[in-house]
């Protein structure tokens, strides 16, 4: 709308506004038709003018393509199509108007407590009608007095003083009932200066303050300058300032902190236990562990970072370069994967898995993420409370992992807030579960390999990051290498090999980032039936770690839940969005872990691997697993983690509960390599007992 | 008739309306909205009312009729028609109505069929009123008066 057209059309308006509350304009909304007539009679006679509507959804559909529209509405509350409490709600939420409630006494406090400026009992009266544009002028002094002053704070910040101040001004000058047209027209003008501002522009001008999206790349800035300032001193301010973005307001960022640090400190509970997990797994490799999205994303969208899952080092993982990769920032942000297998899907996988989880938004972990994944990996202990918390099916079970937590999940939380915690699943809340499935990023992670537990690429990622993390939660990183089918290959050797490598890439002293490199991509994943999908949602938190876990969580839970890698396809796909971000796998081995279920599912992936010749393995974990909270839903995850308990052979399983030391002993071709890291890494994690990863490795699933 | 009489016989009428409850001060209200640039107003209301009303009214009935009656629908539905007839001034409906819901409440199918009789009855009736008052009022008009504005003196 240029300028010139909102001016001309406020010109005519503007003989109407002057003489407010005349020309009010109402939005009457009412399923029964008398009603209705009779409102918009009256409405008239109050001189307002009045739309109306009989349908909540078409009230709805108006108000939202043009915010501008109205100034008030009414509404029924007894209404076919929609409840109209939460038509009133999210009118309120989403367009900031004042909502005025029609009906009987009954409902009188509902209505109010759902938001409504006011109520109006049936039938209504003229007289009452008449007053009801006070509402209107009440929010608008209000929020122009908030909007000022934030306003004022951001463009202060953003440099945009001009049309801060002069709004500011104007706005302070100008109390009655001008201000809004004013104000109008001053954002008209400023609107066409500053198109960024336009937002707030609007808001402030119209008193309407429109929600702020956390969007996956906000929400990481955000991270980024809380992580840069400290979680302590992180001030709303001064992260508004890091995150320079146009248009955030100081109180955007501080409701949005507030959440942050009550995701954190949930995290951190299950991540604490994780940690020692974590530590197992050597979570030293926090490279690995870059549970992609760990960072606390998973909540805010999760798997922001999940996807990330090192996919990067994912993608070119290959069984034993998988976890060196994964030391590449790839993205293996093996959350403590230590601990925690961390199923690392195939970056891709993951990525897909865990954009499939749906919930999460993966912020996708730029492949190469990995170094800074694992960086993030606060204290694996994190990712362990994460998943412990979560307790999500985090393949963390697999671990023997000190804690077992396993899935040290812990990408890069630099808080150590094991962000894995996202997939609180997946910090394998019992310190073994750093079960690293790393799952071949690249290649059809699915191929089975997972399945096959080949690309239980697990936990090497998590070795390293659970090494870091001193929860160690035995990040399995279940390196699907998929593409090789990983079945049997990445089972056996890889998962050992591979796990540790994690460690190395997960040297992220933080928590080893479980870089569930759930590469299952390949769809063998399907084998351990972990539904990897979900993992690889997983893993993508990795990367941040923070928000990752989270969705590993889901991931993981999924994935272990699902154990039965339905459909390496799932994986697959979620792979493909999956960058391979260990993190992905991690935060899906993380859920996976964490959850017990995920220990079930990687054991039953292991026995399906049949590769993974962790039979013993398998059968504890599958337990474990089982028992663990394998409800992750991600399936994929659980196929990851599937894979990663699956490890190709107990021993890889073990190993990985060696804390990705030991996973080495797989032969996992890539994920040998890895899982080999890891478990070395971790061996002093005992991440994953030879043995012991079988029944710990469980315990991650137990743990879970 | 005469016009003057005529007059006489519609405020007797009208009066005898709120007197005796099926109107009260809501329709007045009703008729008060009525202008030179809403002139028929009233009855266009009304006869959206009597639509509505109807077409509830059967709602009920089918629902009451059902093998396993849904008493919330039915709730919903009694719950409308008694905001319609409050907002049109049906006093004596929306009584029936009050007392319709608390049969809706306690599940009981009789009473339910009890109280949509009731219901039906007062709708009937104060149709039946309203018509009339149209009619009184179309004749007045007709011969050439103008309906005077409603005076509640009680």
């Amino acid at each position: 709308m240029t300028v010139e057209d909102q001016k001309g059309g406020l010109a005519g308006e503007d003989v109407v506004r002057d003489c407010f509350p005349l020309g009010m304009r109402v939005l009457a909304v009412d399923d029964d038709p008398f009603c209705l007539k009779l409102l918009d009679t009256l409405l008239r006679k109050c001189q307002y003018r009045v739309t109306t509507t009989n349908q909540a959804v078409m009230a709805l559909k108006m108000l939202r393509e043009n915010k501008d529209k109205f100034d008030l509405v009414i509404s029924d509350v007894n209404m076919p199509d929609m409840d109209g409490f939460k038509l009133l709600e999210l009118v309120g939420l989403e367009m900031d108007l004042p909502v005025i409630s029609h009906s009987d006494t009954q409902l009188v406090m509902k209505g109010v407590t759902h938001g409504a400026c006011d109520y109006l009992l049936k039938p209504v009266r003229i007289e009452e009608l008449k007053n009801i544009w006070q509402h209107v002028i009440r929010r608008k002094k209000f929020d122009s007095k908030d909007q000022k002053k934030s306003l004022n704070e951001d463009r202060a910040l953003h440099g945009t003083g001009d049309s801060g101040q002069g709004f500011a001004s104007t706005g302070n000058a100008d109390q009655d009932d001008r201000l809004s047209r004013k104000r109008k027209e001053q954002n008209e003008d400023e609107e066409e200066e500053d198109e960024e501002n336009e937002h707030e522009d609007d808001d402030a001008s119209n008193q309407k303050k429109p929600r702020v999206v956390w969007s996956v790349e906000l929400h990481r800035k955000f991270v980024a300058a809380v992580n840069q300032l400290g979680l302590e001193k992180a001030v709303p301010k001064k992260i508004l300032d890091l995150m320079n973005v146009e248009g955030l307001t100081r109180e955007n960022v501080a409701s949005h902190l507030q959440k942050y640090r009550l995701y954190l400190k949930r995290i951190s509970s299950v991540a604490a236990q994780q940690a020692s997990m974590v530590a197992a797994l050597g979570g030293k490799d926090s490279s690995y562990l870059r549970m992609g999205s760990l960072d606390g994303f998973g909540e805010f969208r999760s798997l922001a970072g999940s996807g990330r899952l090192p996919s990067s080092a994912l993608s070119s993982y290959t069984p034993g370069g998988m976890f060196g990769r994964l030391n590449s920032p790839a993205g293996l942000t093996l959350h403590g994967i230590t601990s925690s297998g961390l199923v690392q899907p195939t970056g891709q996988n993951l990525s897909s898995s865990i954009n499939t989880l749906g919930k999460f938004q993966p912020a996708l972990l730029p492949s190469n993420q990995s170094a800074s994944l694992f960086q993030r990996i606060p204290t694996s202990l994190e990712l362990n409370q994460l998943q412990q918390n979560k307790c999500t099916t985090w393949i963390g079970d697999f671990n023997p992992i000190k804690d077992s937590r396993g899935f040290t999940v812990t990408t890069s939380f630099s808080d150590s807030r094991v962000n894995v915690g996202n997939s609180p699943s997946l910090l394998p809340s019992h310190s073994s579960n750093s079960l690293v499935l790393r799952g071949n990023p690249h290649q059809a992670h699915n191929g089975g390999a997972f399945g096959s537990q080949s690309s239980l690429g697990v936990a090497s990622l998590t070795a390293d990051a659970f090494e870091n993390c001193s929860g160690g939660p035995s990040n399995f990183l279940v390196h699907n290498q998929s593409n090789e089918s990983w079945q049997g290959t990445v089972q056996s050797s890889r998962f050992s090999s591979n796990a540790l490598p994690l460690n190395e890439p997960f040297n992220h002293d933080q928590l080893p980032s479980n870089n569930l490199s759930i590469s299952s991509t390949s769809p063998h994943i399907g084998n351990s039936s972990i539904d990897f999908p979900s993992t690889s949602a997983v893993l993508a938190p990795l990367e941040d770690s923070r928000g990752d876990i989270q969705c590993h969580e889901g991931m993981i839970g999924s994935v272990i839940h699902n154990m039965n890698y339905p459909s390496n396809q799932n994986w697959e796909e979620q792979k493909q969005d999956y960058n391979h971000n260990l993190n992905h796998t991690v935060s899906a081995l993380n859920s996976l872990v964490p959850a017990n279920g995920i220990v079930n599912p990687l054991s039953q992936s292991l026995d399906q691997n049949t590769a993974i010749s962790s039979k013993s393995f398998d059968e504890s974990l599958i337990p474990q697993l089982h028992g663990g909270a394998l409800s992750l839903d991600q399936n994929s995850e659980v196929e990851r983690y599937a894979l990663g308990t699956k490890m190709p052979n107990e021993d890889y399983l073990f190993e990985q509960t060696r804390s990705l030391d030991g996973i080495t002993q797989n032969s996992f071709g890539s994920l040998d390599d890895i899982m080999n890291t890891l478990m070395k890494r971790e061996q002093n994690q005992t991440m994953l007992c030879d043995g012991e990863f079988a029944s710990d490795a469980y315990s991650l699933g137990s743990c879970i | 008739m005469e016009l003057g009489q005529m007059q006489g016989r519609l405020a007797e009428f009208t009066k005898s309306l709120y007197m005796e409850g099926i109107l009260d001060a809501q329709f007045l209200q009703l008729q008060q909205l009525q202008d030179e640039s809403n002139p028929d107003f009233v009855v266009e209301v009304v006869s959206l009312f009597f639509e509505d009303s109807e077409k509830l009214l059967n709602d009920i009935a089918r629902a009451l009729d059902q093998q396993s009656v849904d008493f919330k629908r039915v709730d919903a539905h009694v719950h409308q028609l008694k905001g319609s007839s409050a907002s049109v001034g049906a006093q004596r409906v929306k009584n029936a109505c009050v007392a319709f819901r608390n049969c809706c409440e306690e599940q009981n199918v009789e009473g339910c069929l009890r109280c949509l009789q009731q219901v039906k009855q007062e709708h009937y009736l104060v149709k039946n009123k309203l018509e009339t008052l149209f009619r009184l009022e179309q004749q007045i008009v007709a011969a050439g008066g103008s309906v005077p504005m409603a005076e509640m003196t009680f």
